[in-house]
């Protein structure tokens, strides 16, 4: 069976033994401590250094760079896997792969990517992606971090927000403006690194959900970066993060559907363990419909995900695609969080049943990488522009 | 130290069980297959006895094609030769063990490590009878290994304690569950041993000498029954735990 892009619908045995290792190392080395880590909102570096040690942190990037050399339609598997146990470790996992390393390795040059992709792919160093700012998220083209050349260097001035791996990063692609009359056409991007002078990071966010996933502001105060520290053209960075951007999608709609598995997964067993009006929740149509209907929109989502990796794997181009499958993932993600803890009752809302923390971590997914609304803006203008 | 591990293709242990058509095979449509637990700590154990003192691991599995996807994960824990010798027959145990034997009588291995079992149909012979067929000494349910100076001690797990016994190399080793924590795969791993060789070849003849004529599913538990509220009913409890259930 294939459709219109040539996907064929049945895992192949790589994707199979990914999806093997992924569930197995789920299971036994994070789903042990996921209340922990959610309760006290610590970055979970052993588990991340575990992750790293299996090729997690650089899934699909060459390995000559350290990369494991997988495909997206590999990296879907895996990170759907880790979402259904633990999402803030799929994130940390997802980011850390397609921003910082993925634009770098989609835009620098062999001398940069020499330099700083072993590390990231290894996970020895992790990587943080700055284009969002106090004052601008979804118009993020309306940033007010300035680059300013001073001979072979450019000083740096303004802060970031809502940064993934902010604080505990060692690698960051940042985004500024280098003239400001010219607005986005002059954002480009450069690689800062940790302990650069004037380089700081301020406050840690208290979040909703993805509590152990680090999520920072970073300030820079004069902080001058050599030249040979911009990536790609002057002026390039915005085009570039809109690429970078599409790449991460594809995590985060991967994410959505583990998240929304996970979810479904906790509420079929429940289902039949709980047992009310002398039978099985199961056994009500009420709650089989929910449990339908969750199934259905999963696999949708999952199908739209697994489109558009094929796509990006297969060098075609995937904005439209990956668009979709991010809204609509991301979208059923949060309806079934909610029908899962409806189907638990009370006890979806105390923190030792999974749902719990899943209702909670799943609200990030129509947020980050753009909201919804921005990937309708997205769709709407590919439909409108021909 | 030239060590080869035999490795069965399982049912995976979640899988729920059909019987087929002939009703003496189970039906595979849609079951998931798996390297057998116990040849997992055999892999490992051989992986780790290369890491000690050198050599090379084989992977060696007697079955049909689906078995490469079971060498292959052998492989991706960073065993670097696998072998299929291939029959899509079914075979007794004795069939497999005489396949086996000839192969690794080509290879004279210094260990051959087995799993104490294979899941699917949990004979636990095939280790014993390839041992017996090069004429080399065979430890059971093995829970530890230490070689030294060619001198093999193993403690085997036994009915309420351990035993320990010793032999020497060749021979053969039968993992059970303790003896060590299998290593995941890493993602490279998985990658590159779908580049790394399978050498496939017909497997040596075997006779059948004992034939599966039907396979029967365990009846369904019955439901608890209670047998009253208060304590009048222990002594009927008493009696039924005792005649019927025989537990006390
Ligand atoms: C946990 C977390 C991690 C993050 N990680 C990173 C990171 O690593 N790197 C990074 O750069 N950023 C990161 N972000 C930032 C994230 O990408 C932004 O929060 C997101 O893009 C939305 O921007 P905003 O928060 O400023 O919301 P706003 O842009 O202010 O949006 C508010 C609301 O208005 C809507 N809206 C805005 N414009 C329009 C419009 N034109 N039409 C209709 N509706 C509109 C939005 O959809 C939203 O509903 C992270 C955020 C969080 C919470």
């Amino acid at each position: 069976m294939a459709d219109a892009t040539g996907m064929s619908f049945n895992l192949t045995e790589s994707q199979k033994a990914v999806q093997e290792l992924a569930r197995k190392f789920a299971e036994e080395e994070m789903r042990p401590h996921v209340l922990k880590y959610d309760e006290s909102q610590e970055f979970p570096h052993d588990i991340v250094k575990k992750a790293a040690d299996l090729g997690f942190m650089g899934m699909t990037w060459p390995e000559e760079l350290g990369g494991a050399g997988l495909s997206e339609m590999e990296a879907i598997v895996i990170i759907e896997e880790i979402a259904k146990v633990d999402p803030s470790i799929a994130l940390t996992v997802a980011s850390h792969n397609s921003l910082c390393t993925g634009h770098i390795m989609k835009f620098a040059n062999d001398e940069q990517k020499k330099r700083y992709v072993p590390d990231l792919a290894s996970g020895r160093t992790l990587g943080a992606w700055g284009l969002t700012e106090p004052g601008s998220g979804s118009d993020s083209g309306g940033m007010k971090t300035i680059a300013v050349r001073d001979g072979k260097d450019w000083i740096l001035n303004g802060s970031k927000t809502f940064i993934t791996q902010g604080s505990v990063g060692g690698t960051y692609v940042i985004m500024a403006m280098t003239d400001r009359s010219k607005g986005k056409g002059s954002i480009s991007a450069f690689i800062l690194e940790k302990g650069m002078k004037g380089f700081t990071i301020g406050k840690k966010e208290n979040k909703l959900g993805m509590r152990c996933s680090d999520t920072a502001t970073l300030i820079f105060d004069n902080v001058r970066v050599p030249g040979e520290n911009l990536i790609g053209e002057v002026g390039q960075g915005f085009k570039q993060a809109l690429t970078v951007l599409d790449g991460g999608r594809i995590g985060i709609a991967a994410l959505s559907v583990g998240i929304a598995q996970g979810a479904l997964d906790a509420s079929v067993k429940y289902a039949k363990e709980r047992h009310q009006f002398g039978k099985a929740l199961a056994e009500f149509q009420g709650i089989q419909w929910k449990l339908a209907d969750m199934a259905t929109e999963i696999n949708a989502a999952r199908l739209l995900t697994q489109r558009a990796a094929w796509m990006a794997t297969n060098g075609m181009d995937y904005t439209l695609a990956v668009s979709q499958a991010k809204l609509f993932a991301s979208e059923a993600a949060v309806r079934a969080t909610n029908e899962a803890v409806q189907v638990h009752g009370g006890y979806g809302f105390i923190k030792e049943f999974p749902v719990e923390k899943l209702y909670r971590d799943v609200k990030l997914m129509t947020i980050g990488e753009g909201t919804s609304e921005v990937q309708k803006m997205v769709i709407a203008r590919q439909l409108l522009a021909s | 130290m030239k060590i080869v591990v035999c490795v069965n293709h399982v049912p995976d242990t979640e899988t729920k069980i059909k019987i087929g058509a002939d009703s003496k095979s189970i039906d595979k449509t849609g079951v998931n297959f798996m390297l057998s637990p116990y040849d997992e700590l055999a892999v490992e154990e051989g992986l780790r006895l290369k890491e000690k003192f050198g050599g090379d691991v084989t992977v060696l599995s007697l079955g049909g094609d689906a078995h490469k996807e079971t060498l292959r994960k052998a492989l991706a824990m960073g065993v670097e030769k696998a072998t299929l010798l291939k029959d899509e027959a079914v075979r007794d145990s004795f069939g497999i063990a005489k396949g086996l034997a000839e192969e690794l009588k080509t290879m004279s291995p210094d260990i051959i490590l087995f799993g104490k079992q294979s899941i699917d149909f949990d004979d636990a012979q095939v280790g014993t009878m390839v041992a017996e067929l090069l004429g080399i000494s065979s430890v059971s349910v093995v829970v530890k290994l230490t070689i030294d100076n060619g001198k093999v001690i193993c403690e085997r797990e036994i009915e309420g304690g351990h035993e320990t016994v010793e032999t020497s190399l060749p021979c053969v080793i039968q993992a059970q569950r303790g003896l060590n924590e299998p290593r995941y795969p890493s993602l490279k791993g998985i990658m590159s041993a779908k580049t790394k060789p399978i050498q496939e070849k017909p497997a040596a003849a075997g006779e059948l000498r004992v034939e599966s004529i039907a396979l029967r599913k365990p009846e369904a538990k019955a439901a608890g029954r209670i047998v009253g509220t208060d304590k009048s009913a222990v002594p009927e409890l008493v009696r039924l735990l005792h005649e019927e259930a025989k537990v006390i």
